[in-house]
């Protein structure tokens, strides 16, 4: 690794005891980041015996089969295909519902705004844990438990808070000119917001709805005590089902790992601009 | 434009209104707001969560909660994990950052790779740490085996398991603060380091002096992450540990999961759920007033 100094105003030149020290500290803290997650990725092609001997180096025997065996299993796709509903349910109507009161809040100056956005922005102060068993018996009396929508509304209400202040401050830095214009020409609001904000915002829908989905995609405790069925499973709650009994064949259960953690990984690769947006988004204030 | 104008002047603004906004406010309604008064009021009944609640026992169930030695320690490691995420995380983000927000081969990449368990399920992280510790298969059991020692199964010991969700919750955290340091690393002045190392200042008072005090507005939002984060921790210590052994290792949401959720305990499930809120609550506006009061 060289380090190219023309641009590190506060960086030593060339290869100094500093760049030295900073190299292996760089190199301990990547080794410590991926021996887990290359082990994981390894261990699912080894057999239960070499894993023992052998957990860090590559598989003797290539054991494909670990991996075969469970994207040949129903099981599997059943647990992905859950998953990807309730994210996609929870993205789509967070983008819908957030997009429409960011507009309001945004472009319809009325009385009261801002204290209804500060009413909305409450949700950003305590986490859904807090409330987990009236929000049970809330879902139950609506009729929705073990149901895609019992876990997708409450994922909704409480990604609504950081949407609507990413998507309002976007909104408002749109060029002001816009409005007005379109306003003397006769387009009604809702128009403008159809015709107008929603193509310009796509960066903005993109960055909310990455966040939405990787949250929804990773989410356990909502499933966990809104669903029942196994057959609605995503696939965080599969994974631990599977774990309860395979507990020791840590072979399969790495494969799982790995084939489940995969979607994740890939979609890092190709929107990381927008997951990197998104999550560190509440840095700047709303 | 700037009162509510019942005008029909083709703009439909009450009409949008009318449709823009009560979908967002029903839903936020009826699912945060609702269930946190509801908590409130449900925390004064000894319930099951059939019929109506009818067996009111006054603040019994918080006094259960604050007897309750479980919780005791619960709230114990979420102080614990504060303290890990302020002086183990924190730091080793901030240099990190601080190395890689300079432009070198690999620096990019090595950004991504220190990122990426940020993203991974705390329920996937939890099982690979799961395999990573066990004492038969794990790879800490195969280093102790290079030394010809009996592995120790750190997760079944009730001294060792929070502790090994400590170095977890590190692992899974600190490329998210690294990264909230390099987007402030970014937009930072450059000129302002250049004048002073024209002007004889060594690397060390550059840090000191103008990098890390332009870090401080970061530094603080971080800690208020971490510490927010931190009282929601539950799906790593579920696949890691479950709470036990002996209850050593919950964290008050995992407290609240397993002796109000599983239980039916609606009552003292709540009356956890209603400390966890004000905890939360207090701490969110005392940090913005006190800590964060000239941002």
């Amino acid at each position: 690794m060289s380090e190219d100094n023309a641009t590190v105003p506060f960086s030593e030149d060339g290869w100094s005891p500093a760049a030295f020290a900073k190299a292996a500290f760089l190199g301990i803290v990547l080794i410590f980041v991926v021996t887990p997650l290359i082990a994981t990725l390894l261990g699912g092609l080894k057999s239960l015996g070499e894993l023992r001997t052998n957990p860090f180096g590559l598989p003797q025997v290539w054991e494909w089969e670990n991996y075969a065996g469970i994207l040949g299993s129903k099981r599997y796709w059943q647990l992905l295909f859950n998953s990807l509903v309730i994210a996609s349910l929870t993205v789509v109507i967070t983008l819908l519902v957030a997009s429409m009161a960011a507009f309001a809040f945004a472009h319809l100056h009325f009385f009261g705004s801002r204290m209804l956005l500060n009413y909305l922005t409450m949700g950003l102060l305590f986490p859904a844990a807090t409330a987990i068993l009236p929000m049970f018996i809330k879902v139950r009396d609506l009729g929705l438990l073990d149901s895609y929508f019992g876990v997708v509304l409450p994922q909704v209400a409480f990604a609504l808070a950081m949407s609507i202040l990413l998507m309002r401050r976007f909104f408002k830095d749109l060029p002001g000119e816009l409005l007005e214009a379109a306003l003397v020409d006769g387009c009604s609001y809702i128009n403008f917001f159809r015709y107008v904000t929603l193509p310009l915002s796509r960066p903005i829908l993109a960055t909310v709805g990455t966040i939405t989905f990787v949250h929804s995609w990773n989410a356990y405790l909502v499933p966990l005590v809104m669903l029942n069925s196994d057959s609605l499973y995503p696939w965080p709650l599969g994974i631990m089902v599977y774990q309860g009994e395979y507990s020791t064949e840590w072979h399969l259960i790495l494969a799982f790992i790995t084939l489940t953690i995969l979607p994740t990984i890939l979609l890092f690769f190709f929107a990381q601009k927008h997951i990197i947006a998104g999550l560190t988004a509440g840095s700047v204030k709303g | 434009m700037t009162a509510l104008s019942l005008r029909s002047d083709g703009s439909g603004k009450l009409t949008t209104l009318v449709l823009f906004l009560p979908p967002a406010l029903m839903l936020f309604t009826l699912f945060v707001v609702l269930p946190i008064g509801e908590a409130a009021w449900y925390s004064g009944f000894n319930w099951n969560g059939f019929g109506v609640p009818v067996n009111w026992i006054g603040l019994d169930n918080y006094r259960f909660v604050f007897g309750h030695k479980a919780f005791a320690t619960a709230f114990k490691n979420n102080l614990l994990i504060i303290a890990v995420s302020l002086l183990v995380q924190l730091p080793l983000a901030l240099a990190l950052a601080i190395i890689l927000a300079d432009r070198f081969r690999g620096a990019v990449a090595l950004r991504m790779v220190f990122f990426l368990p940020y993203i991974l399920a705390e329920i996937a992280t939890g099982l690979i740490f799961s395999f990573v510790y066990d004492g038969d298969y794990g790879l800490l059991a195969a280093i102790y085996r290079v030394f010809g020692a009996e592995a120790p199964h750190l997760l079944a010991s009730s001294t060792t398991a929070f502790p090994a969700i400590l170095l977890v919750i590190v692992w899974k955290y600190f490329g998210f603060h690294m990264m909230l340091f390099i987007a402030a690393l970014q937009g930072m002045d450059r000129n302002m380091v250049e004048a002073a190392r024209i002007d004889g200042a060594t690397r060390w008072q550059v840090l000191r002096f103008i990098v890390i005090p332009t870090l401080y507005p970061t530094i603080r939002l971080s800690v208020f992450f971490a510490i927010v984060g931190s009282l929601q921790l539950f799906d790593l210590v579920m696949p890691l540990t479950r709470g036990g052994p002996a209850d050593s290792s919950h964290t008050m949401v995992s407290f609240l999961y397993n002796f109000g959720v599983t239980r039916m305990r609606v009552g003292f499930g709540s009356a956890v759920g209603v400390i966890l809120f004000v905890v939360c609550v207090t701490f969110a506006f005392g940090y913005k007033r006190w800590i964060m009061r000239d941002e």
